[in-house]
């Protein structure tokens, strides 16, 4: 992980991330990227639940291009809050958007044209505070966003960086398309002739994919269908402690800084009783053809 | 239990719940409309389907307690998992006949302010913004908002729309900025239920709670509230929406907390 965010998220890139919105969210990733310090970063996606607010909160990130940036169970980003009220850490460019507009331009970047028309958000102030955005002749022109580097979180996943997933995508593949590069982070690492059995489940191009990194655990604590449940309680700790800057400091000397990686990160919770225990294994298809 | 003894929270979803109808295709948000989604899927509704802009169209409410829409009890059963896109597809082409936003300011037009409040480039507080609020606002063919009864939530006029209702409350005002929904049909509080007339514009007092009075209401809200020429009392959770909601939410998670 350290190798893949050294190498491929330096300072000043736009990362997209979160963009399942409330599960499989690289925390791992973002964790790391706080822990070597990156700065400037613009930061892409939907809903984002938590980690936006903590990457902000240790001061690495210039601007948020989101439909929204708080504690998806528990409301408020605090982090969010200080940055764009008070500048602290620093200060903080938005670029808001909604759902719907953010995944359209990102949909414009990934089919290489300067804007998507639509007709969401005709009436609505956002066209005041994201010049990204153009009313005109009764529909609304969204300017392409391109991140540099979109991660993502997945449950499976090849050497060669096929990955499969399952559940809601959000807006992940609009998302890797656009990026110029994509790191995959997973559950597990395995066979080629795993993935290659089931290509429609296929994410995203190969081509598109510069570093898989088994990681299990990586989204704690959001949820991973198959894998993981959500950890509800620590996203209300998180919303407690990072209620001051000094307690959210210190969450993140004890869950970020202090730990080395996210294999030490998870021997300190209670992680077992968020596995998932009672799997439910759909049926295979048949991809025969002679 | 006495059907006396309930919560606001429990109140409002049964409530909202109500605003669903037999054979909707619901935009359902986050929070206590997942609730009230379930609720009323499993009373008046059996045949209500359910969206979720993660990406999920389901009929059955979940089987496991939701804190998110993207929990994975939610993708068990689901009637399709896909990209939000192909969700937003189906709200851009009219087909989403109510849709629920949270907020945390209204004004007297339906306009909802989840995003800045004070000026944008230095707000006295950052809200977290639309999410898919604006999107459900535009789009669907009608929708319901939930909040707390405060002054400070229910203002004359808010100071940034990111979900517009009837803009300035002048007539077809949606019409003639292009807004393909209906708009806003009801506000439900702790302390009440706000409706707008039929053609949209401004909200007046429909129902108050039990245990509230109309003097209250109007002192709780930021602008000379009207009132309807029969206001009633907001019908009280029954017994079997109560049993429901506890289903759905057994801790209190969402119902039982301030």
């Amino acid at each position: 992980m350290a190798e893949a965010i050294r190498r491929f998220v330096p300072d000043g890139s736009t990362v997209a991330l979160g963009l399942a919105l409330e599960s499989v969210i690289p925390f791992a990733a973002g964790h790391e990227m706080i822990r070597q310090g990156r700065r400037e970063l613009e930061l892409v996606g939907p809903i984002s639940d938590a980690l936006f607010d903590q990457l902000i909160g240790a001061g690495c990130v210039r601007r948020v291009t989101a439909a929204w940036v708080g504690n998806v169970s528990e409301g408020l980003g605090h982090c969010y809050r200080r940055a764009c009220e008070e500048r602290v850490p620093r200060s903080l460019e938005v670029h808001d958007h909604s759902n719907f507009s953010i995944s359209l331009a990102l949909w414009a970047a990934a089919w290489n044209v300067p804007s998507l028309p639509a007709r969401t958000l005709l009436g609505s102030d956002i066209l005041r505070t994201n010049p990204g955005l153009v009313a005109s002749e009764g529909l609304v022109q969204v300017a392409a966003v391109r991140p540099d580097v979109a991660i993502v979180h997945v449950q499976r996943c090849d050497e060669m960086g096929r990955a499969h997933t399952w559940g809601p995508m959000g807006i992940t593949e609009e998302a890797g398309l656009a990026a110029g590069r994509v790191i995959i982070t997973c559950e597990e690492l395995v066979a080629a002739e795993v993935i290659l059995s089931d290509p429609n489940r296929i994410l995203l191009p190969e081509t598109k994919v510069v570093a898989v990194v088994p990681e299990p655990g990586g989204a704690h604590p959001s949820p991973v269908q198959g894998y993981f449940k959500r950890d509800h309680a620590l996203y209300r700790d998180y919303a407690e402690q990072s209620r001051s800057v000094d307690g959210y400091l210190a969450w993140l000397e004890q869950w970020v800084m202090g730990v080395p990686d996210r294999e030490t990160y998870l021997q300190r919770l209670d992680i077992n009783p968020l596995r998932v225990s009672q799997h439910r294994m759909s049926e295979p298809v048949d991809y025969g053809f002679e | 239990m006495a059907s006396s003894s309930y919560t606001p929270q429990e109140l409002m979803v049964a409530v909202a719940a109500r605003e669903i109808q037999d054979g909707d295709l619901v935009f359902v948000g986050m929070r206590l409309p997942m609730l009230a989604y379930a609720v009323a899927r499993s009373a008046h509704a059996p045949s209500a389907r359910g969206l979720f802009e993660v990406g999920l169209m389901r009929d059955q409410p979940a089987e496991g307690f939701l804190g998110t829409m993207g929990d994975p009890p939610n993708v068990v059963g689901a009637l399709w998992a896909t990209r939000m896109s192909n969700v937003m597809a189906l709200m851009a082409q009219g087909s989403v006949d109510l849709g629920f936003i949270g907020g945390a300011e209204v004004d007297r037009f339906g306009n909802l302010n989840t995003s800045y409040v004070g000026e944008p480039a230095h707000p006295t507080v950052k809200l977290p913004g639309s999410g898919g609020g604006a999107d459900i606002a535009i789009l669907s063919r009608r929708w319901v908002t939930l909040m707390s009864h405060e002054r400070r939530r229910l203002v004359d006029r808010v100071s940034f729309i990111t979900s517009p209702g009837y803009g300035d409350g002048t007539p077809h005002w949606r019409k003639r900025n292009g807004l393909l929904g209906g708009g806003p049909v009801a506000i439900i509080t702790t302390l009440s239920v706000l409706r707008f007339p039929e053609l949209g514009g401004e909200a007046y007092l429909a129902s108050v709670h039990p245990g509230h009075t109309v003097e209250e209401v109007r002192a709780e809200t930021g602008w000379d509230l009207k009132l309807a020429d029969d206001v009633s009392e907001t019908p009280a959770p029954t017994e079997s929406e109560l049993s429901a909601i506890r289903r759905f939410d057994p801790e209190g998670f969402w119902t039982r907390s301030a």
